[in-house]
Formats: structure tokens, C-alpha cells, sequence
């Protein structure tokens, strides 16, 4: 009786599907081959619900669901792509690309990037909404690695990374609104840094041009992302 | 301290009280203290002592009578409320004592300002010395603590709660019983209440007020919460703006912790409960629950998503109760008298009174405390005085960043937590500003807008880029360079942060402008076609530099 509790059947998109107690919406979307954009997210780490890309609509819910957090439940009918969430989806988009300076043909994730493919995706061809042109700094000092800073969209995954699984806690938040930015330390240059162990896991879970290794030119920065599920697994077993 | 010694103390007071053939009162909230407050009590009680007055007269500091913007305020024994009591006046004051009212410094009292309130958290501001726990006693303090903790268990506590009909004086009106009644179920190896006192919306200062006042009112509605909820720890979260606060609540804590009100088996029951403060740094958003939770825990003061609720993992992941100041104002009243009682109070869905920081264009600013369900015209033009002379009432904005304008079609609607969400606002904490024909609605929402802007906690992207674009356009919109499809634009954007914003702050910030635009479009319309503003306010400033 108690392990058939465990198991939950659901509707997204109108297609039944199974899963597991405790699993997210996106999780069990993403076993059934159904796609939902997200930025923020990255299997291995906590989630933060930042992006608000994952929103989806939840029958009997007033209010649109981060399907990143939100849990699955006994005959939820989810829907993951009504012209409505595409619609919102491109203006948060959107709205990232006017934030800092997106300038994809000279940048080194070009290609490689996620907020260009799931722009590509989601057939971004323009913005209509004014871009900012802020000053962003870009910091070159550490040995291996730049920030810079015209590219970060804010998602924390280098936050993440370094605080849960390096346990270095080098990166975090500082600033409010439109101001908030990533800092190393104590808003110190990321080359000094007394607490960087310069594993370069933040440049790896980075989604976007902002962080990357030095020495490489446009388009060159590729991203490995095995290391956090081998991680994470090994973690889990250690622990169970 | 046990129900007999608690009675023990308030008649000891009381008498001690009796003995004193006048007393002055003399407001000590920070509104008359910043008009020196404290130098008129200095005065007083000098003066009283050059009379030789000194057993008969006792001066007394007492917090908030309502009447901010006429201070120093100071009532006496015989009855008169005296405003804008200057230093130089003491010797008039104690002289009134027995020669009668002096007619210089008298401020009416048989108006509606003071006459239409209904005071249950405010009952006793004006009165007592909020340093004091014995004078909080003597109007019987703490009687409430000891019936809940003698009579009642913590189901029948929940339930006098919940039949009240109170709802969350924080803003979103979440019924109270409903909350405590989670808290109580949910599974943990500890529990938590915590007092969100971190009133962040401009303009509103009826927490400031209740904390400064009455402190112990609040402290027993967390110590009966702790105890129909089963939680052993509480913090009071409160902005640092708050100084005179924060001080009132130490000498509070201390206070109770002395006579046994606060620490382990209070009154000899199984209730085992300790307060502390945490003071909060200014940032609005600390005041939303999660945000408020993550400060106290030591980060960064941003939002999480909900569910899960603090009912069920809050402050280190533990189940917490969390409710705001005015809230935990009402439970002593509620448990004293009943929850029947409370619920006879007010309209259908929104139970009791609130207070209200009335401010703006009106001739009588201040605080009210009135029942629900009184309608806007009672409390802006009948309490309030209505706008000055030769000024035309526009608008009332209630609810702060998170809420609306309301015009004056709606004058006659009865305020509660229904009616204001219909036409588009907010209950919210309680501030309400009142408008007239100078304010320019465009620069209204754009005031707010940038309010917004700059304490977005900058996490999730709607709101972070959003709310920046919102105050772009709306700026354009007051300078009167921008178009139709800007207008387009800001629409587009109120849905979009509505809809998909992490927390409340996101998600509200639109209120300000949809309000606007559905009650004034024209002038919104005036700026953009005909590049003028019809309450003569935006590009006034370059006017004046240009020429
Ligand atoms: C941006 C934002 C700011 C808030 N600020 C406050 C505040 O200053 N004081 C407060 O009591 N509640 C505030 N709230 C509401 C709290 O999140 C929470 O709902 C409230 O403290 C619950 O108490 P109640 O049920 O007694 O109203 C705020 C909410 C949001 C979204
Ligand atoms: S992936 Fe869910 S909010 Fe970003």
C-alpha cells in the first residue's frame, strides 16, 4: 500500500505519464521527451526558480507554476506550452538580451551558448523592447579564468556550483534590481581571491559567454558539464 | 507568574495610579519626539516639581494618540488634549490642571477624527507607558496569556482565532486561525513565530506606532501563538529605521523576561518560549515572508518560491508561524474577549478594525484605527477633514507600491479586503494617500515604479528587468516623449510581471500603473498625443530651469 502511494500518475499536454513522488514537473516533462525552456536550472544543484522561463500552467491553479520546483501530484494536468507561456517566454527573453550586451559574434560561448539556442528555439528574430547599453566590467585577473560581466544573466549557477558542491563559497549576489550583480569574494578581484580554489566548475555550469577560460577566442568556449551528475550520483550513493 | 500574581500587580498600579490626583500625558512616539516631545516632558516635570506638585501630578511618557501631524500632543487628567505644545508652554500645561483648559493650546476631540475610531490594537496607545509592563498590566496585560495558558488548549485558542475572522494585517489578508491552524499541524523537531515588522511601504507607519506605543501587546500575541502553535522560539524582525522601536521592544523583552512572561514554563505550564530581534537593513523586500526568513537565517535577503509555505519549512526549515505586528496586536483582545465578539466587528469577509496611516492631501493626517467596512469618504473627508481648502479630492492610494488609485466614484464603497481588490487596489498595510488636482497620476505610478524598481531583489527576471523598463517608459512618458507603442509596451509589461514575477513585490508592482490606467487613462493620453500634462507636474522642473 505505502510504496503504490509513491508512484503518481499525471497529464501533461494531454500525454499520461508516470513518476516518482517528489519529482518536479520538469523532471518528469524532460524523462517524457517534453521540453520546457529553462536557464536557471542544472540538474545537480538546488534550484532557485529565477528564470521564470519553466512556468507552466497547472489545471485548477490560478497562477503559473515553475515547473522547476513545483512538485508533481496525484491526476495534475499540466500544460507546457499554450501560446500564452510562448508568449511569455519570449518576452523574459527578451527582456535578458536588453539587460547587458548580448553580442553573439563576438562572443567566445557563440554557438555554444544557451541563451542563443533557446533564443534560436523559440524563434527570437528581434527585440522589441529598448536595450540598456550598461558599462559592464569584465574582471581578466585570475590566471585561468574571466568574468565578464556584459554576458552574466544573473541565473547563480556559478553561486550555486561553488557554494554546494565545491563548498568554496567564492561567488554570491551583491547589489539590488537591475544592479545586482555577481562578485567573487567580497566584491574583490577574482585573482585575489583568498577562497577560490580555481576548480572552474562556475565556468563550466556557466550558460553563457560570462564565465570562461582564458585564451580562448570567439566561439571557442564548449562547456563540460559531465563532472555534476557523476558528482552528485557519487554523492547520493555515499549517502544511501 | 502566575494569574493571581499578575492580578496582584495590576492592583498594586491601579492604586499606585489612584494616588495621583492629575496626571499628564505626554505622547513619546517617534512623530512628537522628532518635534521634541521629550524636552516638553522635561519641562513639565520640572515644572511640577517648582509647584511642589510632585505627589499629587504624575507626567507620564505615553506613545502614539493618532494626531502625528499637530504634535507634540499631551493629555491631562482633565480630559483635554493639548497640540503643538511647545517647551515654553509647560508651565500653561500644569497650570490647566487646576485652573481649566487653555484654550491656546486645546485641540478639538469631539471630532470624527477621534470620535469615529474604534480602538482594539490602539486602545492602549495615548494611555500607557509603553517602558513600563506594570502600566500594561494595570489595563490588563497579560490577562489574555493567562487565560489562554489556564483555560484553553491550544485547539480552543486556534478556534477563538478562527472564528474571529481575523486576516493578516501584512497585507494579503490570509486568514489567521487558518495559518496557526497549519502551523500547529505541521511536523518539526522545533517551531518557530516570527513578527514581521519590517513595514516597508512609504508612508506607512501603523506598526512603528503599535511597537512604540504598546509593545507587550505585541509580545503577548506571539507568546499565545507560540502556544497554540507549539513553538518555543520567536523573533521580531525590525527594520533598523525603527530606533525608539527597537528599544521599546528590548526594555519590553527584558521586561517580560523578569516577571517570568517570556522564558521556560511560563505560569507553570508546559509553554517554554524566548524572543529575540533581528533588525532588518531597509531592503523592502525583507518584508516579504521567505526574503524575511533567509535574512534572519544569515544571507542574502531574497525570495524563494512557495510552496513550500513557512507553515510547513521555514526559518531553518522548520515549520514557522509568521505574522504581522497589527495582526498579533488583535489576538490578546480576541482571546480576552472572545472570538464572537471580534467577528461581530466589521463586514462579512473582513472582520474587526484597521489602522489606517491617512496621509497626503488631507487636513487631519495621522493614524486611524477604525472598524471594516467603513466607507472611504467616512475616513478621508468625515476623519480626515478632506483636502485642504480651495484643493479637490482625485484620488486615494491605498495599499502603497503594491496597490492602487482609487477615484472618487468609489467614495462611498465600505474599505475592506474584497472591495479594494475590486476596484483595483490593495488592503495592503494600511496607508492611504490622499490626492488632489496637483498630483499628475502618470508621475504617481511612476513614483512607485521606481520604488519598485530599485528594492527588486533583482533574482528573477521579470521583475529585475521589468520593473526597469516599467520606470523607463513611464518617465518617457512624463517627460512627453513617448508614443503609442510605448503605452503598448508598459501593458504588456503589467501582464507579464503579474503573471510570471517570483514574489509579491514582482507581482503587484503593475497595480500602481493599472489603476492609473483604468481611472485615468486620459492622462496618460494627454502626456503621449497632445505632450501635456493636465495637472501642470511633469516638466515643470525644466520650466523652471529653462525659463
Ligand atoms: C514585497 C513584499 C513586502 C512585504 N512587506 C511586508 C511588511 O513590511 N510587513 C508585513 O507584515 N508583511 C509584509 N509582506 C507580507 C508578508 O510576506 C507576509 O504575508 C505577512 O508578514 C504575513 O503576515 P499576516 O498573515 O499577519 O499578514 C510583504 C510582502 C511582499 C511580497
Ligand atoms: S528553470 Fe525554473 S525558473 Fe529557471
Amino acid at each position: 500500500m505505502a510504496k503504490a502511494a509513491n508512484i503518481k500518475t499525471l497529464k501533461i499536454d494531454g500525454r499520461d505519464v508516470s513518476a516518482r513522488q517528489n519529482e518536479t514537473i520538469l523532471e518528469v516533462a524532460r524523462e517524457n521527451g517534453i521540453f520546457i525552456p529553462t536557464l536557471c536550472t542544472l540538474k545537480g544543484l538546488s534550484n532557485v526558480g529565477a528564470c521564470r522561463l519553466c512556468l507552466v500552467e497547472v489545471k485548477g491553479t490560478a497562477r503559473l507554476q515553475p515547473a522547476c520546483v513545483t512538485r508533481v501530484e496525484e491526476a495534475m494536468e499540466v500544460t507546457t506550452n499554450s501560446e500564452r507561456l510562448q508568449g511569455y517566454r519570449r518576452a523574459i527573453l527578451e527582456l535578458l538580451f536588453t539587460e547587458r550586451n548580448h553580442v553573439c559574434a563576438v562572443c567566445v560561448s557563440n554557438g555554444h551558448c544557451e541563451l542563443q539556442s533557446l533564443a534560436q528555439k523559440l524563434e527570437i528574430t528581434h527585440v522589441h523592447f529598448a536595450y540598456r547599453y550598461p558599462e559592464a566590467e569584465v574582471d581578466a585577473s585570475h590566471e585561468r579564468f574571466i568574468v565578464d560581466h556584459n554576458r552574466c544573466i544573473l541565473c547563480t549557477r556559478c553561486v550555486r556550483v561553488c557554494e554546494e558542491i565545491e563548498g568554496a563559497h567564492t561567488w554570491d549576489v551583491m547589489g539590488r534590481g537591475i544592479d545586482a550583480k555577481v562578485i567573487t569574494d567580497l566584491n574583490e578581484p577574482w585573482g585575489s581571491s583568498q577562497t577560490c580554489t580555481g576548480c572552474g566548475k562556475c565556468v563550466h555550469v556557466c550558460p553563457t559567454g560570462a564565465l570562461s577560460e582564458k585564451g580562448k577566442s570567439v566561439a571557442e568556449m564548449l562547456k563540460r558539464r559531465q563532472f555534476l551528475p557523476y558528482l552528485t550520483q557519487m554523492r547520493e550513493e555515499d549517502r544511501s | 507568574m502566575s494569574p493571581e500574581e499578575l492580578d496582584q500587580i495590576a492592583e498594586t498600579e491601579r492604586q499606585a495610579q489612584l494616588g495621583f490626583k492629575h496626571r499628564v500625558n505626554v505622547c513619546v512616539a517617534a512623530g512628537c519626539v522628532s518635534c521634541q516631545s521629550e524636552g516638553v516632558k522635561q519641562a513639565i516635570e520640572k515644572d511640577v516639581a517648582r509647584r511642589g506638585m510632585g505627589a499629587d501630578c504624575e507626567v507620564k511618557g505615553v506613545g502614539c494618540m493618532g494626531l502625528c501631524a499637530q504634535g507634540p500632543l499631551v493629555s491631562t487628567s482633565a480630559g483635554v488634549l493639548y497640540q503643538k505644545v511647545a517647551i515654553e508652554d509647560a508651565p500653561a500645561v500644569v497650570e490647566s490642571l487646576l485652573a481649566g483648559p487653555d484654550p491656546r493650546l486645546l485641540c478639538k476631540t469631539d471630532v470624527p477624527f477621534f470620535q469615529a475610531q474604534k480602538k482594539i490594537v490602539l486602545e492602549n496607545c495615548g494611555v500607557i507607558d509603553p517602558e513600563r509592563i506594570e502600566d500594561y498590566i494595570a489595563a490588563g496585560g497579560y490577562t489574555a496569556l493567562m487565560r489562554a495558558l489556564g483555560e484553553l488548549t491550544a485547539a480552543q485558542v486556534i478556534e477563538e482565532v478562527t472564528k474571529s475572522g481575523l486576516r493578516g494585517r501584512g497585507g494579503a489578508g490570509y486568514p489567521t486561525g487558518l495559518k496557526w491552524s497549519t502551523v500547529s499541524k505541521a511536523v518539526g523537531e522545533r517551531k518557530y513565530v516570527i513578527c514581521n515588522a519590517d513595514e516597508g511601504d512609504p508612508g506607512a507607519f501603523m506598526d512603528r506606532s503599535v511597537l512604540e506605543s504598546d509593545p507587550h501587546r505585541v509580545l503577548e500575541g506571539m507568546l499565545i501563538a507560540a502556544y497554540a502553535v507549539g513553538a518555543s522560539e520567536g523573533y521580531i524582525y525590525v527594520r533598523a529605521e525603527y530606533p525608539l522601536a527597537i528599544k521599546r521592544l528590548r526594555i519590553a523583552i527584558r521586561h517580560a523576561e523578569r516577571f517570568g512572561l517570556l522564558g521556560n514554563y511560563i505560569s507553570a505550564s508546559r509553554l517554554s518560549f524566548h524572543v529575540d530581534l533581528r533588525l532588518g537593513a531597509g531592503a523592502f523586500v525583507c518584508g516579504e515572508e521567505t526574503a524575511l526568513i533567509s535574512s534572519i537565517e544569515g544571507k542574502r535577503g531574497s525570495p524563494r518560491p512557495r510552496p513550500p509555505y513557512p507553515a510547513q519549512e521555514g526559518l531553518f526549515g522548520e515549520p514557522t508561524l509568521i505574522n504581522n505586528v497589527e495582526t498579533f496586536a488583535n489576538i490578546a483582545p480576541i482571546i480576552r474577549n472572545g472570538g464572537e465578539w471580534y467577528a461581530q466587528i466589521g463586514t462579512e469577509k473582513s472582520k474587526g478594525t484597521k489602522v489606517f496611516a491617512l496621509a497626503g492631501s488631507v487636513t487631519n493626517t495621522g493614524l486611524v484605527e477604525v472598524p471594516m467596512g467603513v466607507t472611504l469618504r467616512q475616513i478621508v473627508y468625515e476623519m480626515g477633514g478632506g483636502p485642504p481648502e480651495g484643493r479637490q479630492f482625485k484620488a486615494v492610494q491605498t495599499g502603497g507600491p503594491s496597490g492602487g488609485c482609487i477615484p472618487a466614484d468609489f467614495l462611498d464603497m465600505p474599505v475592506d479586503y474584497e472591495n479594494l481588490a475590486k476596484v483595483g487596489s490593495i488592503m495592503g498595510s494600511g496607508g492611504m494617500i490622499v490626492m488632489d488636482e496637483t498630483s499628475c497620476m502618470v508621475d504617481v505610478a511612476k513614483f512607485f515604479m521606481d520604488f519598485c524598481a530599485s528594492e527588486s531583489c533583482g533574482k528573477c527576471v521579470p521583475c529585475r528587468v521589468g520593473t526597469y523598463h516599467m520606470h523607463r517608459i513611464l518617465d518617457a512618458i512624463t517627460e512627453r516623449t513617448a508614443t503609442a507603442q510605448d503605452l503598448a509596451q508598459l501593458q504588456e509589461l503589467c501582464d507579464l510581471l503579474k503573471n510570471t514575477s517570483l514574489c509579491g513585490l514582482g507581482q503587484s508592482a503593475p497595480n500602481p500603473v493599472l489603476s492609473t490606467l483604468r481611472y485615468f487613462e486620459s492622462e496618460y493620453q494627454a502626456h503621449i498625443e497632445q505632450h501635456v500634462c493636465p495637472a501642470g507636474v511633469c516638466g515643470k522642473l525644466e520650466e523652471a530651469l529653462h525659463g
